[in-house]
């Protein structure tokens, strides 16, 4: 991956102009100059302009992902925002949130700032969401206004589910006021208790203590009736069982604050995938069967599910290679989402590549309140470019990201991510 | 010798290797009946006994198997080891195998530890029970006791009795007996027993009256005293009381139910001891077949070539 400054006249000709608002798909040229968008579609070409040729690529919004774990500060050896700000472009992502599970947590305007400081030369944009909870311990409510004035975009105790329904309660009504979702790691800890796979036949011969798709669905369906009580903003993220989809299904039709978003490796794989204690595997919520990963799919189709989010969760391998109990939980999933969800639900299943862009740009940013009509003229440079016809093989030179856990290695994948700009850089991706 | 390398589990060990390592056992078992108890089939050959979790009986069941096979023997556990210091699993092992060892007998608390094992060492494996996944040797010698009784174990009703989602033990003689042709029904309470265990192609009933009235042979687990209090076993007398093989439950029945016991045995809980020291229980048996089936492992794991067992 090689990325520049982009130059001062920029032009991508002959591409596939995918509009996700718009719902239009129209060949095309896009001409940028100084890093805005100026001209859309048909018009004369200008003059000292550099030119790419982007034939058989599609141009769409760069991606969103409201669902990282870039571990700084703390884990400067698993991730850094910066290293995590280059996987992210190699899988066509310009925007994302990260998660306040670092150490120390992000739990104050102070930390807030930290993370806006140190993102600021960043070559993609970097929201922080903050804690629910003061030190994400579950307890007290964090400083929510003033952790919003300083610019987190969504609070979470992500890693660490609010147990408390209490809790879990006053921080909805809290951020009412705000206007911003809470993010609640939906885990019932007594139902889960030391589970480390999906409860199933597959647990039950490797010999693995189980985590019931339960343990999701019941505190799922908590937080769906106290957001409906209180009438904030929930965000389910990284949607597992079946019985979720299904809770999330029905309160949608009474509820439109409510919103979920589901990843790339639980629409991939299913728990028969562990049979070989695959440490890179081992992720929470746990990989489920195959009716689960079904009813994800279907949540996505039908729209029940808004948006396709990571989880890119960074590992060392000292954190993986080890016993199946000891193995940190987590997989990094930015530089292959693409990929793996073109391959999923456009090529194997019946989603157009227009409701799958829109997975993965429009609906996160909408989520967020971010500006979401990138395609128009005046508008700072926020683009993808991909081949959706390029099926490949995903391999380590592929990962950009400080960590190397991936399940997906050797797995053969579709669509494949050519160009990013982002920040007045242009990244080509190899 | 085997078709396989190591031995992790039965669940995909075939049917031909068990029965040649029962087979096999049983030469070795005449061999523990001499005076002078010693073959050199292994001779020259170094096997490392590391033992990540306590284990008494199992840790001298394979020393013995290893020295009667005239194999040099380092025993490794994990209160004695660099663990306490922090090293890793993948450490530990590197440096074990660094000092060319021919073969490790892993005991774990973590399922799947032996086939991690084999990703970074290139010695050959025998899993000595991994967590709550499997315990082989355990299951072969079990299966051999019921060959030596019945002869065959082909359509013999075999009842495991305990907390069978905890227990190794259960797990690997469900792929055995299966495997050999057994029916197998498991007795438990209902919360130690997976409801997906049925597709592993065993029976399942809670009432022990029932399944003592249908089993030739009984294998008691035994009940962890762990277990209690955390909401899965309320007591030992209800225990006792639901599962518990008592004398009278044996008497009640005409015919001689074969009773074995992994050990160490809970006397009072889950078997009563009339019924642990009756002559229908093959307990002491399983012990000395233990260590004739080990013998038997290691050697067909090991040893160079075959019948040179003199």
């Amino acid at each position: 991956m090689k990325t520049k400054v982009l130059p001062k006249k920029l032009i991508f000709q002959n591409v596939g102009i995918l509009d996700p608002v718009k719902e239009t798909n129209k060949k095309g040229n896009v001409l940028l100059v100084n890093g805005k968008i100026t001209e859309i579609g048909k018009f004369e070409l200008p003059n000292d302009v550099i030119t790419i040729n982007a034939q058989g690529l599609i141009l769409t919004h760069g991606f969103c992902d409201l669902h990282v774990h870039f571990r700084e500060p703390g884990n400067e050896d698993k991730e850094t925002l910066e290293s995590g700000s280059r996987a992210a472009l190699a899988g066509g992502f310009t925007r994302v949130c990260t998660m306040p599970n670092t150490n120390p947590p992000i739990d104050s305007p102070e930390s807030i700032s930290y993370i806006i400081e140190k993102s600021k030369d960043c070559p993609i944009y970097i929201h922080p969401i903050g804690a629910v909870t003061k030190g994400q311990a579950g307890v007290e409510i964090s400083e929510m206004g003033l952790m919003k004035d300083m610019g987190a975009v969504a609070f979470s105790d992500d890693g660490l589910p609010i147990q408390n329904g209490l809790v879990m309660r006053k921080a909805l009504e809290y951020s009412t006021m705000l206007g911003v979702p809470i993010i609640n790691h939906a885990e019932d800890s007594c139902l889960r208790c030391d589970g480390l796979m999906n409860e199933g036949n597959i647990s039950t011969r490797l010999g693995l203590p189980g985590n019931p798709s339960i343990a999701e669905s019941i505190m799922v369906y908590r937080d769906l009736q106290l957001a409906e009580i209180t009438g904030a903003m929930l965000h389910v993220p990284h949607v597992s069982t079946a019985a979720s989809v299904k809770h999330i299904k029905e309160m949608k039709s009474i509820n439109n604050n409510i919103t979920a978003e589901v990843t790339p490796h639980h629409l991939f794989f299913i728990d028969k995938d562990l049979f070989n204690y695959n440490t890179d595997l081992k992720v929470a919520p746990p990989i489920r069967n195959d009716i689960s990963r079904k009813a994800l799919i279907n949540g996505i189709i039908e729209g029940t599910i808004d948006c396709i989010a990571t989880d890119h969760a960074p590992h060392t391998l000292q954190d993986k290679e080890t016993t199946f109990d000891l193995a940190a939980f987590g997989m990094i999933g930015l530089e292959s989402c693409f990929g793996i969800v073109k391959k999923v639900l456009v090529d194997d299943e019946s989603l157009s590549l227009l409701n799958l862009v829109k997975l993965l740009t429009v609906s996160p940013r909408k989520i967020m309140g971010f500006n979401y009509d990138l395609l128009k003229v005046g508008v700072e440079a926020e683009l993808v470019l991909f081949d959706p016809n390029e099926n490949w093989i995903f391999e380590k030179k592929n990962v950009f990201s400080q960590s190397i856990n991936s399940p997906f290695y050797g797995q053969e994948l579709s669509g494949k991510i050519k160009y990013t700009v982002s920040k007045g850089y242009i990244s080509q991706i190899s | 010798m085997l078709t396989h390398k190591h031995l992790l589990g039965l669940e995909n060990f075939p049917k031909e290797d068990i029965q040649k390592i029962i087979d096999t056992a049983f030469n070795f078992r005449e061999v523990l009946d001499r005076p002078i108890k010693k073959v050199p089939s292994l001779q020259g050959i170094t096997v490392v006994n590391l033992f990540f979790e306590n284990s008494t009986r199992t840790r001298i069941s394979f020393e013995l198997a290893q020295k009667r096979l005239s194999a040099d023997t380092v025993n490794f556990s994990a209160s004695t080891s660099s663990l306490k210091k922090g090293e890793s699993f993948k450490d530990t092992a590197q440096n074990i195998e660094a000092m060319k060892i021919d073969a490790v007998v892993l005991r774990h608390p973590a399922p799947g530890a032996p086939k991690h094992l084999t990703e970074f060492i290139d010695a050959k494996i025998i899993n000595a029970g991994d967590g709550t996944h499997e315990h082989p040797t355990q299951a072969i010698l079990d299966m051999m006791s019921l060959q030596e009784k019945f002869g065959e174990i082909k359509d013999l009703n075999v009842a495991i009795v305990g907390d069978i989602e905890h227990s190794r033990v259960a797990r690997s003689n469900i792929y055995g007996l299966v495997k050999m042709g057994a029916n197998v029904t498991l007795c438990g309470p209902p919360n130690l027993i997976p409801n997906t265990i049925v597709e592993l192609g065993v029976g399942v009933n809670y009432n022990i009256d029932e399944v003592v009235e249908w089993a030739d042979a009984i294998n008691v687990l035994r009940i962890q005293k762990e277990r209690m209090g955390i909401g899965l076993i309320p007591s030992e007398r209800e225990y006792r009381k639901l599962f518990g093989i008592t004398e009278e439950r044996i008497k009640r029945n005409d015919k001689e139910i074969v009773i074995m016991h992994p050990g160490p045995m809970n006397r009072g809980v889950e078997i009563d001891s009339g019924v642990a020291d009756s002559e229908q229980a093959i307990i002491l048996d399983q012990v000395l077949n233990g260590v004739a089936s080990r013998m038997s492992v290691l050697y067909l794991l090991l040893g160079t070539k075959d019948g040179d067992m003199k």
